[in-house]
């Protein structure tokens, strides 16, 4: 359905901005005029040529950019619609500036069949957001037998994934990588060994054992992925490692991508802000409580060089709503996971291009093409003739987070009262501009 | 003991939590203010008279619950009881709509004994009353911590000079927790012993000794504090079995024969012949009986200075 703050606009000129070309790695002062929802022209001023029945947006001061993408959200329909909607989900993308996300099969009933996917793609079809469901790996997500990946593939889902669980048992896994070769998609999985933490709520350390909390290693994810770089390695597929947080994981990967091994990985915007010392600052608040855990300052100082370095490839949130009364508990009795799209690009600026871990074109390469080029979908360029698909936003506006900034349907995020830095202003996608503070909150 | 500390005044502490803001003040004031209960004499400080204190527990309990429930009545405080197995809590009602239903009961005071790690906390942020950790998973139980750190009080002249053994499970016992914070914050020095399935990662960090022989841990420290073998930790593949961690960890009438000034300290429940052997238990260095009667002046003192006048 087309969202309501969404406008029609299959003519119009974005004058005044830079434009950052992530596969050129350029940035040039230019205007893009946008014909029928496609690329027209890119070139300096050319305010004067375009007929003045072409609405203009004023980009001055701002970048213009492909529209990003967060390959790992949660929007939690069907079956969890008290928590996340797929109109609400795509709503918090659009304010947060991302034109396209992918969202995991974690849903009552999962989606582990042709119809299911066929059904989030359609709820989807006509909004600014395009979504693009991961299948499940195993029927039922039950970590026992494959589900019909093939089907699955051809209904638009762009990768498989039991996330939210790992795909425990290594003989499954070994066959879902060798089958998806043949559809040429990747398998992402999360990454822990669940036996290696049991009753674990926060990271093992020096915090949880203050805390008296019971811990979840930080070798419960390296094990896992070393498993499936062994796999990844035997079978040809592709591995793609969901929401790496461990330093040993980094260098995990590192060593398998200078092996020649098919293995991505993605990190999560609140893995690069906060360590496990937030859970304590915070009063054990719930809203620091997800899978994998905020680990230790060692771990975020490697996640942040494997993005400088390449190792790690894209940027994402693993948005995870859940209603109030649910976090409302006791910290173990929390469910897992936080708010992502909407603090996202502000949590980039403020610990990565402020502080100057990586330069502004890597973190845009990180938001557009990196989990295109992992997900097999086409990229949006600036090429004329393409369709428009386009983010608007700048690095440097400071801005104090609030809960009148949350789009989502709740509102479990650590970062309410938190300042950011950089803003997206708008997105541009499916013929529509969306101003990103006009994204309604309900 | 010295008295010279106003009795009268309250701590400024809202809660009993944990004890990670107290400082060896505030315990002072406690262990004086409990003395003073303990021996009759007037400590000044306001009666509960006609006001509500209210125990939560959600969590089996003996010792601990009957040993609040005493002091409050000797407050003359009003008690009202809930029991996990006796409330809506089994119907599914919430831990925050269980502490306000009893806030608009008027409870003032809130003793809180729960499984989840935080969940006194939580009560804490959720109403308006003051809150008493009696024990949340394996993070904190301050007045056990309190009534053993009396103990030690009442039979040594200077807790700063000890040296406290923590023999056991440390990984799951918020009584280790809760007593390595009393105890450094006074200025002992603590080991604790125990295999190494049984500690918890980065140990050390606060601020204890660590060793996986007993021995060692015996010939370094002046009282002994055993910790209750869980026995379902052996299902869970923590320990072989309970002979071996007996003949490996447990306190016996040999050790008490071979340290001849050393002292035997157990929160209780015991398990006779797992952690303890059973002539230790009774014999005249235990002072096993003496930290259970010593919960009753403790936990009056907590209730007294914190009660809001």
């Amino acid at each position: 359905m087309p969202a309501d703050y969404a406008e029609s606009r299959p003519n119009v000129l974005l004058h005044g901005g830079t434009v950052i070309d992530p596969y050129a790695e350029t940035a040039t002062r230019a205007d893009v005029l946008i014909r029928n929802g496609h690329i027209d022209t890119v070139a300096a001023d050319l305010d004067a040529d375009v007929s003045d029945a072409v609405p203009r947006i004023d980009c001055s001061g701002q970048h213009i950019s492909p529209g990003w993408m967060d390959m790992h959200v949660h929007l939690r329909e069907p079956g969890f619609e008290h928590k996340e909607t797929i109109a609400s989900g795509t709503r918090a993308a659009a304010f947060g500036g991302f034109t396209e996300v992918a969202c995991m099969p974690n849903t009552n009933p999962p989606l582990d069949t042709r119809a299911s996917v066929g059904f989030v793609k359609h709820r989807a079809e006509e909004g600014p957001v395009a979504v693009h469901p991961i299948g499940c790996v195993s029927k039922e997500r039950a970590g026992k037998t494959l589900a019909e990946m093939a089907s699955m593939a051809e209904e638009g889902a762009v990768a498989f994934s039991d996330d939210g669980a790992p795909v425990h048992n290594a003989g499954l896994m070994r066959r879902a990588l060798e089958y998806s070769t043949m559809l040429d998609v990747p398998i992402i999985n999360h990454m822990e060994e669940p036996s290696l933490n049991p009753d674990g709520h926060m990271h093992e350390g020096a915090v949880a054992t203050r805390l008296g909390m019971p811990g979840i290693p930080a070798c419960s994810e390296d094990v896992m992925i070393a498993r499936d770089i062994e796999l990844a390695r035997l079978t040809g597929g592709h591995v793609h490692v969901a929401h790496i947080a461990t330093a040993r994981g980094v260098e995990l990967v590192r060593r398998a991508k200078s092996d020649g091994i098919e293995v991505t990985a993605e990190v999560c915007t609140h893995h690069l802000a906060l360590t496990d010392d937030a859970v304590e600052a915070s009063g054990l608040s719930t809203h620091t409580k997800m899978h994998p855990p905020l680990r230790s300052a060692a771990d975020v100082s490697a996640l942040k060089a494997g993005l400088a370095d390449g190792t790690i490839d894209a940027i994402c949130t693993d948005h995870a709503p859940h209603a109030p009364h649910e976090k409302d508990v006791p910290f173990p009795e929390a469910p897992n996971g936080i708010l992502g799209l909407e603090t996202a690009w502000g949590l980039v600026g403020r610990h990565l291009l402020a502080p100057g871990v990586c330069s502004l074109m890597q973190a845009v390469q990180a938001l557009t093409v990196a989990p295109r080029r992992i997900l097999r979908l086409p990229a949006p360029t600036f090429e004329p003739g393409a369709p428009a698909n386009l983010t608007v936003f700048d690095p440097d506006t400071r801005w104090t987070f609030t809960e009148g900034h949350i789009r989502s349907k709740s509102q479990n995020t650590p970062f309410v009262d938190t300042e950011l830095v950089g803003k997206a202003h708008g997105i541009y996608r499916n013929g529509q501009w969306v101003a990103c503070d006009a994204v309604p909150a309900r | 003991m010295p008295a010279s500390h106003s009795r009268s005044a309250s701590l400024s502490h809202a809660h009993l939590l944990d004890l990670t803001a107290y400082t060896a003040t505030d315990l002072r004031r406690i262990l004086d203010t409990a003395h003073a209960f303990h021996d009759g004499v007037d400590t000044e400080l306001p009666s509960l008279h006609d006001r509500t204190v209210a125990t939560l527990f959600f969590e089996p309990s003996t010792r601990t619950k009957t040993s609040f429930q005493q002091a409050a009545q000797q407050l003359e405080a009003r008690v009202i009881g809930v029991d996990a197995s006796g409330s809506s809590v089994v119907k599914g009602e919430s831990l925050k709509d269980t502490a306000q239903t009893l806030q608009a009961l008027n409870a003032e005071i809130f003793v809180v004994r729960h499984a989840a790690a935080s969940a006194a906390h939580f009560v804490a942020q959720h109403t308006d009353a003051t809150v008493i950790n009696a024990g949340d998973g394996a993070r904190a139980h301050p007045t056990q911590a309190l009534l053993d750190l009396y103990t030690l009080d009442a039979h040594y002249p200077a807790v700063r000079d000890l040296h406290v053994a923590i023999v056991g499970d440390i990984t799951h016992s918020r009584v280790a927790r809760s007593n390595i914070r009393a105890l450094r914050t006074m200025g002992a020095e603590v080991t604790v012993c125990g295999p190494p399935t049984l500690l918890p990662a980065d140990l050390a960090a606060m601020d204890v000794h660590v060793t996986h022989t007993l021995r060692d841990a015996l010939d370094a420290c002046d009282v002994a504090m055993l910790l209750r073998l869980q026995l379902e930790r052996q299902r869970t593949g923590l320990f072989p079995s309970l002979p071996e961690y007996h003949a490996q960890f447990g306190v016996t009438a040999a050790h008490l024969q071979a340290y001849p000034d050393l002292r035997i300290m157990h929160p209780g429940p015991v398990n006779r012949g797992v952690e303890i052997e059973a002539a230790v238990v009774d014999h005249e260095r235990s002072m096993i009986l003496d930290q259970v009667a010593h919960g009753v002046p403790v936990r009056m003192a907590v209730m007294a200075l914190l009660a809001r006048s």
